[in-house]
Parts: structure tokens; C-alpha cells; sequence
């Protein structure tokens, strides 16, 4: 056990957790403040993703595919806020999740009509494909970028939620929504406006993934799942509680996948390690929510005080 | 109060992601996963074997067919309740296809009662080649440990002194891990469970680069294998480390990884490197009508249209008497001209045939495979002495 393996696996759980942050941010947010439940948000990874594969392969542009992404989201997110959302804001939870868990299947089987089961190909250029040396270990520069990306993207939503007016009203909508429309504010468009961020924020993520993952139907499922635990572990309608969440996620994962069944080793036999070390790293994230949602049900980062 | 309920749903809405749609002559019902992330092996079966069926003149034996198509969704379950259908509702003369192991266990209890000839293009399970196996079920793919046994041959024959083993954490990954072992002498520096559906191994590949082996086998069918090698490829581990795999880079993935897969050493009985008599006639009409290469699991539904061709002119059209019908079906085996060149069901069953060894290769500006050797010929698994039937 070295300190670079270390250093290594700590870059993962970064990694991954800025990625988790991605689709959190959008997410939490439509939670929080429009009280909806939305399942389709692994369906705009999706498409970001494969916006991305499409354009890079046809451009050969890392950044152009990014922000046909980006585009792909927004344009797709407004949308669907337009034709489904808006008019699933009153129901109850349960609709929601209904219509969106059949958003879900609708955008799995248009993209398997579209590009077929078999996963696609995603170009990524030759200054982004190499490694960086790590003390003895090669660690891919992509994922630099990808930390990079998600850092950035963070920043700018502090600043966007604390620094601007967007921002206050974003906030005051998510406290008195009736109060924020008494007083004259656009509260449909503004939803209208973070849906599409949020979405075009799940296809960012999308697109960063496409180089490192398999992109095919259905990809946004098992990702969301674990967005969802992000979300309830920082707090619903929390961004913040998303960047932290994420991290918190992202490292007790990594971590716990290399060094728990190593610390099995420890006082059981390999066979048990074996068996067990996996099943256990699989629960750990699972195991932390249960023990927050006990602890603090309004998750660790609430996005205001209750 | 409010975000309790949120929660709750949220909860619920992760709960229901996870469950996430005129008689002729010769009747052959088709079950596969036709949809979901493994949908693109299901379809290369479907369309190898509907191929077959259409350069045999649409006709089995000379008799005219009818192929019913069912898609399993790698649910188990379903699985069963098509096997019941075909067989009770549409009366198939024999069902193709039957999905992965999981599937085919499950969907067997039917097939059993019934007496109908079942033929596997997917899966070999261990059970169904040792105490287990049925004198009208076959395999026409694979016994399950081939490709892996293959792989450890070949790691045995090249001389590496200690190879690291990683697999999905379930049945089959662990059965592949063994059946490397089993041809394998040398010293194993690691063996690593993954879950299942893994998006991500960077922390396993961080892991492996400490463990000081010659090499690395994986199992990682589908999706988990594209993810894998992306990231294996992208970690500059390619020229440093071989990776041997098996079900992990095939004609499924190759066209999403390009590149990446370079040098990636695959055990296989079949590949379109094989220069076996027809194989060529094969790929060119495959890729000519589905517009894609075709892989392995494509092979097996082409050879299995031309051995129930062969099965259906041995009864001359008298599918009826089941018993006879499957006979037919294991002679024909023996005659079969397979395009993975020699085979024949053992008596279990199962096929008896070469796993040889690809490696993906840049060839100009295509990524193809190319033979490297073949480890295992004529290969009989390691179960067929515990199966009673003859």
C-alpha cells in the first residue's frame, strides 16, 4: 500500500464525484424548488453523450462535441419542461414519476431505433488520450480534464446561486415560490430556465463520460441511481449539498471498493474476501444514506433551514 | 415533512428504475435478449440465424419454415413463460436461441416436460454439461469455461509466470476465473470481483498496476467490457501489459472501442479471421445485409440454421416424433460444416470444437482480428464425464 496508489485513488473518487456532481446540480435543484420528480434526467446524459459521439466523430472537435452537448441538453430540456413538465408541476409525486419513468423508456428506444443496441464510438483526440506520470503510475489525462470541468462547473454555480439576481430569485423560489410570483417574477419561465440548465448540465456529464464509457441505451439508468443517493445525502434543492455529496460519494465508493476487501484479508480467508469484499463496497453508499436519512432526514447540506 | 415525502418517492422512483418491454412445414421459435444493454448479442444471433435460414432458400430441409421471435430481456422469468408459450400455444418443433445461462436454466422446466428439442446459441452452463444434461437440449455455442480455459492455455504456452484475474461478481465471472485456472500453472497475482454493470474501474486499474503481474484476464461481457478496455487503453496499460479476455472484445464492441482495443488477445471459437471453408461467403453476405461485421454469437445462429437444416432432411420433415428429431440433431452435429471449422456434440451435448486465440490489430485504417493460435483444438469441457445420458 503506497502512498501514490493512494494519490491515484483519490483522483478517482474526485473524478467521479465531480461527475456525480454534474448530474446532481440540475437535479436537485428541480427538486427543490418545482417539487419534481423528474427519472428522465439520466435520459439527457444520454443524449448529451451521444450528441457528443456524433458530432466528434463528423468534426473530429473534442470542444465542438462538448457543446453540441451542451446545446443538445438545453434545447431537449426546455422542451420536454414545455410539454410534459409544465403540466405535471400540480400532480402528485407518483405522476411524476410515472411520466418521467416513461420519458425514460420513450428516449432508450428512440436512440436504439436511431444508432441500434450495439454501443457507439467516441473519438477522443490524441492530446486528451495520453497519461501523466504519477510517481510510477500512469494516470489518464482525460480525467484531469474531467476533475477540471467539474470544479469549474461548481464554481460557477456558487456564483450563480450567491452572486446574481437569477440567483436570489432561484433561491427565493425555492423557499416561497406563491411570494416570488406575487411580486411580478416570471416564476414558469425562470422553471422553464433551470430545467433546461440542469439538463443541459446532466449532457455535459454525458459528453465528459462518453470517452470513458460504453455509450448506449439505456446508460443514464444505474448513473441516476446513485445521483439520487448524491441528492438525499446533501440535501434536496441543496447545489452545494450536490458538490459535497458528490465527493462524499465519489471517494467512499472508490475507496471502499480497493481497500475494503483488502482489510477483509486482514482476518478472513481470501475465499471470504473474495465473496464479500465486493458485495460490501456495492452497499457501502447505500449503508451512508440509510444512516443519514436516520440521522439528518433533511440530508447533510440542507439548502436552507427548515 | 415535505421533503420526507420527497424523499420517499425518490426512493420508490429508484425502486422502479431498477425493474426496468399460416402454418407452414417447420415451425423454430426464436428467444433472445432483443432489448436492454446486452440486446446487441441477442440481435447477432437473430440475424446470423435468420441469415442462414434465408441462404438455405427460406427452407429447412426443404421444407418450407416459419421463425416466431420472441425478445427475453435477460429476465429469467420471462424466459420461462416464452419457453411455455412457444411450446404450448405456437407448437414449435424446436426453440433456438434461449438466451444466457440464466435465462436458459430457467426456461428449461418446460422444455424438459415437453421433450422439445432446444438448442442454445448463447450459453453452456456447467449444470447442463455435467449431472444435469438432457438428451434434447444442446449447446451450439460454447461450454461456458471454453474461451476462459483457452485463455489460460494460451497464457500457460506464452510463458507468463503471473497473471492478474478480474470478472463481473456473479456466477459466470466466477466460473470464467476458474476455468482459466484450470489450464493456468503459473502464479495468480490477484483475483478481483467487480460489481456487476461496473460503469467505472479506474480504482481496479490503479489497483492492478501495483500487483507486478506479466498479465491480465477479464471477463467482462458487454457494455462492462467496452467501459473496461476504454479505460485500460486510456491508462497507457495496452503496450505495457497484455490483456487476454474472453466475451469482452467481440464483433459488438469492436466497432465502439476501434482503437482502443488494439492488442487486446481474445479467446473465441470463431472470429473472421478463421479461414474455414464458407466462412468468408458468410461475412461478406452478413455485412452486405445487416450493413456490420458480424461477431461470434452471429456464427452460432448461422451454423445453427444449417444444422437444423441438416437435422430436418435426417427425419424428412417428421418433426413430430421428438425423440427422433433430436437423434437427428446430434448426427447432424457430426456432418455439420461448421464455419469455425471442425465440431460435433459430445455426449453431453455440447459442442466439441476449437477456442482459439484473435488479437485485435490495426490493419491500415480498420481494426480487425488476427489468429494467433489455437490452444485448445478439439476441445471437450471439463464436465462431460459426470453426464449419464448417452
Amino acid at each position: 500500500m503506497s502512498a501514490t496508489l493512494l494519490l491515484a485513488q483519490v483522483l478517482n473518487g474526485l473524478q467521479y464525484g465531480v461527475m456525480l456532481f454534474l448530474l446532481a446540480a440540475g437535479l436537485t435543484l428541480v427538486f427543490g424548488i418545482m417539487s419534481f420528480v423528474n427519472l428522465a434526467h439520466g435520459s439527457l446524459y444520454m443524449l448529451g453523450a451521444y450528441a457528443a459521439a456524433v458530432v466528434g466523430v463528423q468534426t473530429g472537435s473534442f470542444a465542438l462535441s462538448v457543446l453540441a452537448a451542451l446545446a443538445t441538453g438545453a434545447v431537449v430540456g426546455m422542451a420536454l419542461e414545455w410539454l410534459a413538465v409544465s403540466r405535471l408541476y400540480r400532480r402528485d409525486h407518483l405522476d411524476h414519476v410515472l411520466a418521467t419513468f416513461g420519458l425514460v423508456l420513450f428516449f432508450n428506444e428512440v436512440v436504439r431505433m436511431i444508432w441500434g443496441p450495439q454501443p457507439v464510438f467516441v473519438s477522443l483526440p490524441e492530446s486528451l488520450s495520453g497519461t501523466v506520470d504519477l510517481l510510477g503510475f500512469t494516470y489518464p489525462t482525460y480525467r484531469f480534464l474531467i476533475i477540471a470541468v467539474g470544479l469549474l462547473v461548481a464554481a460557477g454555480s456558487q456564483w450563480l446561486i450567491h452572486k446574481t439576481r437569477v440567483g436570489m430569485l432561484i433561491r427565493a423560489g425555492s423557499v416561497n415560490p406563491q411570494m416570488v410570483s406575487a411580486l411580478g417574477v416570471n416564476i414558469r419561465l425562470l422553471n422553464a430556465m433551470l430545467f433546461a440548465l440542469g439538463s443541459a448540465l446532466a449532457a455535459l456529464a454525458g459528453a465528459m463520460a462518453g470517452p470513458i464509457l460504453s455509450v448506449q441505451s439505456g446508460m443514464g439508468e444505474p448513473v441516476l441511481i446513485t445521483t439520487l443517493v448524491v441528492i438525499v445525502i446533501g440535501g434536496i434543492g441543496s447545489v452545494h449539498g450536490a458538490l459535497y455529496a458528490g465527493m462524499i460519494v465519489g471517494l467512499v465508493d472508490t475507496l471502499g471498493r480497493t481497500f475494503l476487501p483488502m482489510l477483509i484479508r486482514e482476518f478472513a480467508s481470501r475465499e471470504v474476501a473474495n465473496a464479500a469484499g465486493p458485495a460490501l463496497a456495492s452497499m457501502l453508499i447505500y449503508l451512508l444514506m440509510a444512516v443519514i436519512l436516520a440521522l439528518r432526514p433533511q440530508g447533510l447540506f440542507p439548502a436552507h433551514k427548515a | 415533512m415535505k421533503k420526507i415525502a420527497l424523499t420517499k418517492c425518490l426512493a420508490l422512483g429508484a425502486a422502479a428504475l431498477t425493474v426496468s418491454a399460416a402454418h407452414a412445414e417447420v415451425k423454430i421459435g426464436f428467444t433472445g435478449p432483443l432489448s436492454g444493454p446486452v440486446a446487441a448479442v441477442g440481435q447477432d444471433q437473430y440475424d446470423g440465424f435468420m441469415l442462414g435460414i434465408e441462404m438455405l432458400g427460406k427452407k429447412l430441409g426443404g421444407e418450407p419454415v416459419t421463425v416466431l421471435r420472441e425478445d427475453d430481456q435477460l429476465k429469467p422469468e420471462l424466459g420461462n413463460q416464452i419457453a411455455r408459450k412457444l411450446i404450448d400455444r405456437d407448437k414449435v418443433d424446436a426453440i433456438v436461441g434461449l438466451g444466457f445461462s440464466n435465462v436458459l436454466m430457467a426456461s428449461l422446466p418446460r422444455i424438459v416436460e415437453s421433450g422439445t428439442v432446444a438448442i442454445a446459441t448463447n450459453a453452456g452452463p456447467s449444470p447442463l454439461a455435467g449431472a444435469g444434461c438432457l438428451p434434447h437440449v444442446f449447446s451450439m455455442s460454447w461450454q461456458n469455461d471454453g474461451t476462459a480455459e483457452a485463455m489460460g492455455k494460451y497464457a500457460q504456452d506464452k510463458g507468463y509466470k503471473k497473471v492478474y484475474l478480474m470478472a463481473p461478481n456473479y456466477q459466470a465471472g466466477k466460473d470464467y476465473v476458474a476455468g482459466f485456472k484450470r489450464y493456468f500453472k503459473g502464479q495468480i497475482a490477484d483475483e478481483v470481483y467487480t460489481q456487476v454493470n461496473q460503469p467505472d474501474y479506474s480504482a481496479e486499474i490503479a489497483q492492478l498496476q501495483s500487483a507486478g503481474a506479466d498479465a491480465v484476464f477479464v471477463f467482462y461481457p458487454g457494455g462492462m467490457g467496452v467501459n473496461f478496455v476504454k479505460q485500460y487503453s486510456q491508462a497507457g496499460l495496452m503496450k505495457k501489459l497484455p490483456l487476454l479476455s474472453a466475451f469482452t472484445v467481440d464483433g459488438t464492441t469492436i466497432s465502439s472501442l476501434r482503437d482502443a482495443a488494439v492488442g487486446t488477445v481474445s479467446g473465441a471459437m470463431w472470429d473472421v479471421a478463421l479461414k474455414t471453408p464458407g466462412n468468408a461467403e458468410f461475412i461478406a453476405n452478413f455485412s452486405k445485409k445487416y450493413g456490420r461485421i458480424p461477431s461470434h454469437y452471429a456464427a452460432v445462429g448461422f451454423d445453427t440454421a444449417k444444422l437444423l437444416d441438416i437435422a430436418v432432411s435426417k427425419v424428412k420433415g417428421k418433426t413430430a416424433d421428438k425423440d427422433a428429431f433430436a437423434a437427428a440433431v446430434k448426427a447432424a452435429g457430426s456432418e455439420l460444416k461448421s464455419i469455425r471449422g471442425p465440431f460435433r456434440f459430445n455426449s453431453n451435448n455440447m459442442p466439441v470444437q476449437n477456442y482459439y486465440a484473435f488479437q485485435t490489430i490495426k490493419d491500415g485504417n480498420d481494426i480487425t482480428v488476427k489468429l494467433l493460435g489455437n490452444p485448445l483444438p478439439d476441445h471437450q469441457d471439463a464436465y462431460v464425464a459426470q453426464c449419464k445420458a448417452k
